[in-house]
């Protein structure tokens, strides 16, 4: 469910296709973006329907709704539509906007929208934005405030748990999730807690030696 | 054309909006249906009734006939709680193996028994506890045996104006065995191939009391009445087990050949599978809550 309002990553200038000069106008991003228009218009229609935007509180929602949403801790006042999911909401709706969190099957298969809401991992995908007003959102933006890395994400680095790293901020969501409520989780475990998300680059292997790194250092320090 | 949401904070919001326009809503708890539905378009309501808020249809409690289970419970809620599992290991198991952990936590069992789609894993689930579903409208509320509430494909007893409010799982008999099984492509995921949910009773070495109920091998959640009518009054031997089986895949399933496996295929695992499900000894290992 692609808004009109077309992700801030496309914005970036295009890249000529290699090899096709004649041709610079069909790019990857392009043509995503114009793939995602047509999936769009099968499901609620062609036209944005932009109303006046009005305050969240009257029970039925049209058109814009303003409302409020606590993200890594700070409140955001955003404006979207009824239909809008949280993961739309936070990688278009956002300022500055929150693209970490990523879209890739937009239908709660593969995990990659993976944030926490009131501490436990969802598909922003599949919950709308205004399910979340009155929850506290966690992205991956939210784990590392201050650029210092985590314990899990550090480890994720050291064990090279990512290739293409699209994947990456689901799992790291969902296994940080798993080693906030047990830092002992057994491999078991860290496999049923990221057995909602896939990485087609096939880095499971390295994925899971991370999460258990992670898990003994956290478990040495106490906590965090 | 956009669907108009109407976002419902308290049960009278709900069945207000539903009793104006129900014909033309569809009923949102988790989103774990809809939300794909949606965006695929194989469902375009004019309207959406977000319940997701509504507090009466939360929580678990305990009542004298058995244990209420709010319409809006998770999966990862009812994974959680210590009432569920010592009273429906069944249905803890069910939830356990729903598609992964952030699908667990928002997929409501009302969800399951509104959608009605013959893959829903807890259906099968509240069918072999003999679970009822009460529905709610402002004409007042009713009770349905959850195995008549499911009566076709996508199908259920409710009215357009009514919603899903709770589920009561009846008291279990003294001397029980609650088991389950499904069969996906990987454990995690995916949508059953298969399910199958049995409750026995027994009175010494014989079966007294037996409810049964199957998952994506028929156009709805079947109730297993041959091998029902094969078990009770008799011990369960291991020749019963298997020939009780037998009989129940050749007369009490329908399945097809689709997306997900072959008739064929389930058929033959159904059997086989039902049969060792029912010579287990303990039946669904006690789940401590997660």
């Amino acid at each position: 469910m692609s808004d009109a309002a077309s992700p801030p990553e496309a914005k970036s200038s295009p890249e000529p296709r290699s090899g096709s000069e004649a041709k610079p106008a069909l790019t990857r991003r392009a043509f995503f973006k114009g793939a995602g228009v047509v999936a769009a218009g099968g499901v609620i229609g062609e036209a944005v329907h932009a109303s006046n935007a009005r305050a969240f509180g009257p029970a039925m929602l049209e058109g814009q709704v303003e409302v409020e949403l606590e993200i890594n801790g700070a409140k955001q006042k955003v404006t979207v539509e009824p239909r809008t999911t949280l993961l739309n909401a936070l990688r278009n709706h956002c300022n500055p906007p929150l693209t970490g969190t990523k879209l890739v099957c937009d239908r709660g298969s593969c995990g990659a929208c993976t944030v926490h809401l009131d501490g436990k991992p969802v598909y922003s995908c599949m919950t709308l934005a205004v399910d979340a007003v009155g929850h506290k959102v966690k992205t991956i933006e939210g784990l590392a405030p201050q650029g210092q890395l985590t314990v899990l994400q550090q480890k994720f680095c050291d064990h090279d748990g990512s290739q293409c790293g699209f994947c990456t901020p689901g799992f790291v969501m969902a296994i940080t999730a798993c080693l906030e409520r047990n830092p002992a989780a057994s491999l078991d475990e860290i496999q049923n807690a990221c057995s909602g998300n896939l990485c087609r680059c096939g880095t499971q292997p390295q994925i899971f030696e991370a999460a258990l790194a992670a898990g003994r250092a956290l478990q040495s320090k106490g906590g965090k | 054309m956009t669907p108009e949401v109407t976002v419902a904070r308290s049960l009278d919001e709900a069945l207000a909006a539903l009793a104006r326009d129900g014909a033309a809503a569809h009923v949102l708890a988790g989103g774990t249906d809809l939300m794909v539905e949606l965006r695929t378009g194989r469902t375009r309501p004019e309207r959406v009734v977000d319940v997701w808020k509504v507090g009466e249809l939360r929580g678990v409690r305990e009542e004298n006939e058995g244990l209420r289970l709010g319409a809006l419970s998770t999966c990862a809620e009812l994974l959680r709680d210590s009432r569920v599992a010592s009273h429906a290991p069944l249905l803890v198991a069910a939830c356990r193996e729903v598609g992964a952990e952030q699908i667990q936590a928002r997929a409501t069992l009302g969800g399951n028994l509104g959608t009605a789609s013959p893959a829903a894993d807890l259906n099968p689930a509240l069918v072999a506890l003999g679970a009822r579903v009460r529905l709610r409208s402002r004409r007042g509320a009713r009770e349905v045996a959850v195995d008549e509430f499911l009566c076709g494909y996508r199908k259920t007893l409710r009215e357009r104006d009514e919603l899903i409010e709770s589920v009561l799982v009846p008291t279990r008999p003294a001397h029980e065995r609650q088991l389950w099984r499904k069969v996906g492509t990987r454990r995690a995921q995916s949508i059953s191939k298969l399910t199958v949910a049995v409750a026995l009773a027994f009175e010494g070495a014989c079966v007294s009391a037996v409810r049964a109920a199957a998952g994506s091998v028929g156009p709805r959640t079947l109730r297993l009445a041959t091998l029902e009518r094969e078990l009770v009054g008799r011990p369960l031997s291991p020749a019963l087990c298997r020939s009780a089986a037998a009989a129940c895949a050749r007369a009490d399933i329908t399945p097809i050949d689709d997306v997900r496996s072959t008739a064929l295929y389930r058929r033959h695992a159904f059997a086989r599978v039902l049969a060792t499900l029912l010579a287990e000894p303990d039946g669904v290992p006690a789940c401590p809550p997660s």
